[in-house]
């Protein structure tokens, strides 16, 4: 089951690294879904800041691994 | 034990430069705290940087001010003199509020590490037993239930279930006594590692600490109008003296930013014309590496010019540094830091040489030293009277150096007497005696010579631990929890180096050791690739050594880590260990 927010997020970030959202689960591990590395986890992070206009603390992404733990993080943020 | 007479004494005392208080003037940090918050009223003192918008901005008179409501509370639930505070906040203007009320109110903080994990957070604070924590919301979300009497919460939302925790914003007191602390009272209580083995809590007083910023500040005082830039986490020995209790002393401006992205510092350095920061060795190398790809994707006339202008620039400011001529011949570098930038702080871990001289040659005096939370902040430090890439610096005043037991090339372990040398390590006696010399040198288990200057150079390192380019201690006690799973009763991590010395300062790595009668199968060797795959990058091991024999413990079974390195420094070659990666398959070798 995947909220607006987590499904935008799925698709912009796919758009992002090239790779088809078709398939990316909210469950899903976005390092691994993206085949990102954490620099690049840092760019999209600065993307969604961007787009959803909110800041975020480095840190936060240190405890995200799937999609829908990043969209709870924007969502606490006021995305 | 018995040490050399080959030692050597901080500088002779001078008139402190520039405008910063005379530190020796002060019986505790809150003292000069107060002092500050009066002399330099009116400047700024923390500036935070958001992206888009600037977060805020507090005088010195603001600062003062917003102890208020945090210092009423505190003398409302009666914690003073005696009392620990723990912080734990990433880098913000509040992580520098909440310590200036402790400091102001008697209190001794207890800073903490936001690069943690709520686990590991939660451990130390299990081990430290403040009475209070003054903790930021996202930070707070992240530990485990803890048992701390009194925490605040900063920038939670409005109405947000809190538990019975306090918004920092909805408190309402205003003023509060001040508590007086002598010099030999502790200030604050630092964790040096140990998360998974034994917490290695640093009482440190503050006769440290201003003995330490008295040392700093003959030779890099600040004045009004300077602007530190905050981006190593403020719980780290540097930036706590470089971007808290330097730059306050001195009326300079402490900016944050709650970020460490490339293009954001950037934008912070031109934007606030930053004149000093604090970096580790990692984030040098990255500043390096960005300058070498825009010379490298520009024209050969471009490369060839800039290599002109950086010998020109070396050759004029070999004596000592020239700011404007060097931000003259090199402008497009110097407007890439902002081009205002005075002097870079670096530590934390080793400084390659041409690291530091690659950032010399161009104008951007890069300040390399040597210390350890023991000893406060730093135990040497360079003078640039001239730059010196190959050393570490020499002693800072007040503190002597001594080399133990030099070998015949004048290398031993290098030991510390002076006013920064920590009290003791928490509730840990047995540790604390075992850290000095029976005649009171602090031992720091580093290998290093005097040269004849006074200047120490640092070789090696005896004790096991790695410390990573990006500043982080590594015990290997705290790496073991991490392989729990894998089916061998006895392993043990430790530093390679503390297996085989090596008398190099690069290149520290981490090795398994682990027993296996019957060499390594592919099973155990795939649990340990993934149980390694699953640490942090840091504490990653790289390699793994078979050990037929019963590891050497203690009645009470506790291993005994030297008596194990020993053992297999005298039966096996470093060569011995086997690379920890998927491409390598030792079981098809033949096991040692």
């Amino acid at each position: 089951m995947s909220d607006t927010l987590t499904h935008d997020l799925i698709q912009r970030a796919a758009t992002r690294f090239g790779v088809s959202a078709d398939g990316i689960e909210p469950s899903n591990d976005f390092f691994d879904a993206l085949g990102i590395d954490s620099v690049q986890a840092m760019d999209l992070l600065t993307e969604l800041e961007d787009h959803y206009d909110v800041e975020i603390p480095d840190y936060e992404l240190q405890d995200a691994r799937t999609f829908e733990q990043l969209a709870d993080i924007l969502r606490r943020r006021g995305a | 034990m018995s040490a050399s007479a080959q030692s050597f004494a901080g500088r002779v005392p001078s008139d402190l430069p520039g405008t910063a208080l005379w530190p020796g003037a002060y019986a505790s940090i809150g003292d000069l705290l107060a002092d500050a918050f009066v002399q330099f009223k009116s400047e700024t003192a923390l500036i935070e940087v958001r992206r888009k918008t600037e977060g805020g901005r507090w005088t010195y008179l603001d600062v003062w001010r917003d102890t208020g409501p945090l210092g009423a509370l505190f003398e409302a639930h009666d914690l003073g003199a005696g009392s620990r505070v723990a912080i734990l906040m990433s880098n913000q203007p509040r992580w520098l509020i909440g310590a200036s009320t402790a400091f102001l109110r008697g209190l001794t903080i207890m800073p903490l590490d936001y690069k943690l994990s709520g686990d590991e957070q939660a451990a130390l604070l299990g081990h430290g037993n403040p009475a209070a924590l003054i903790v930021e919301y996202g930070l707070w979300r992240r530990l485990p239930p803890i048992d701390v009497p009194l925490v605040i919460i900063s920038e939670a939302p409005e109405g947000a279930d809190l538990g019975g925790a306090l918004r920092w914003e909805d408190l309402e007191g205003e003023t509060f006594t001040r508590i007086a602390q002598s010099r030999e009272d502790v200030a604050c209580l630092v964790y040096s590692s140990g998360t998974g083995g034994t917490p290695k809590g640093c009482l440190l007083t503050h006769n440290n600490y201003l003995s330490q910023w008295e040392s700093l500040a003959r030779l890099y005082p600040m004045v009004p109008g300077d602007r530190f830039f905050s981006i190593l986490p403020t719980n780290h020995a540097i930036d706590f003296m470089t971007g808290f209790i330097g730059p306050f002393a001195c009326g300079g401006t402490v900016v944050h930013q709650r970020t460490l992205r490339p293009e954001f510092l950037r934008s912070t350095l031109r934007d606030y014309a930053i004149t000093h920061m604090a970096l580790v060795p990692r984030l040098l190398e990255a500043l390096r590496e960005g300058i070498e790809n825009r010379l490298t994707d520009g024209p050969d006339w471009k490369k060839s010019a800039f290599s002109a202008l950086t010998q020109v620039n070396a050759s004029l400011t070999w004596k000592k540094p020239w700011p404007a001529l060097s931000r003259r011949l090199l402008k497009p570098i110097h407007e890439a830091f902002g081009g205002h930038m005075k002097l870079m702080f670096a530590g934390g871990a080793f400084v390659p040489p041409d690291l530091s001289q690659f950032f010399y040659d161009l104008g951007l005096p890069v300040v390399v030293g040597y210390g350890l939370t023991e000893a406060c902040t730093v135990v040497t430090v360079n003078d640039l009277k001239p730059f010196r890439a190959d050393s570490v610096g020499p002693p800072v005043f007040g503190v002597d150096v001594r080399i133990a037991m030099p070998d015949r090339e004048g290398v031993g372990e290098v030991q510390i007497k002076g006013p920064t040398v920590f009290k003791g390590y928490l509730n840990e006696p047995e540790l604390t005696a075992a850290s000095f010399t029976d005649d009171g040198w602090l031992k720091t288990g580093d290998l290093g010579h005097l040269d004849g200057a006074g200047h120490l150079h640092l070789v090696g390192r005896s004790k096991n631990m790695i410390v990573t380019a990006g500043g982080k201690n590594v015990y290997p006690e705290d790496v073991e929890i991490g392989f729990r799973s894998i089916t061998s009763d006895e392993y043990a991590v430790t530093a390679a180096n503390f297996v085989w010395p090596k008398r190099t300062m690069s290149e520290e790595a981490l090795m398994l050791v682990v027993r296996a009668e019957d060499g390594l199968s592919e099973g155990l060797w795939r649990e340990i690739l993934a149980c390694n795959r699953r640490l942090p990058e840091h504490k990653r091991v790289q390699s793994v050594l078979v050990w037929e024999e019963e590891f050497p413990v203690t009645a009470s079974l506790k291993l005994k880590r030297g008596v194990l390195a020993e053992q297999i420094r005298a039966q096996l070659e470093p060569g011995a260990a086997h690379p920890l990666s998927e491409d390598h398959r030792p079981w098809s070798t033949a096991a040692p």
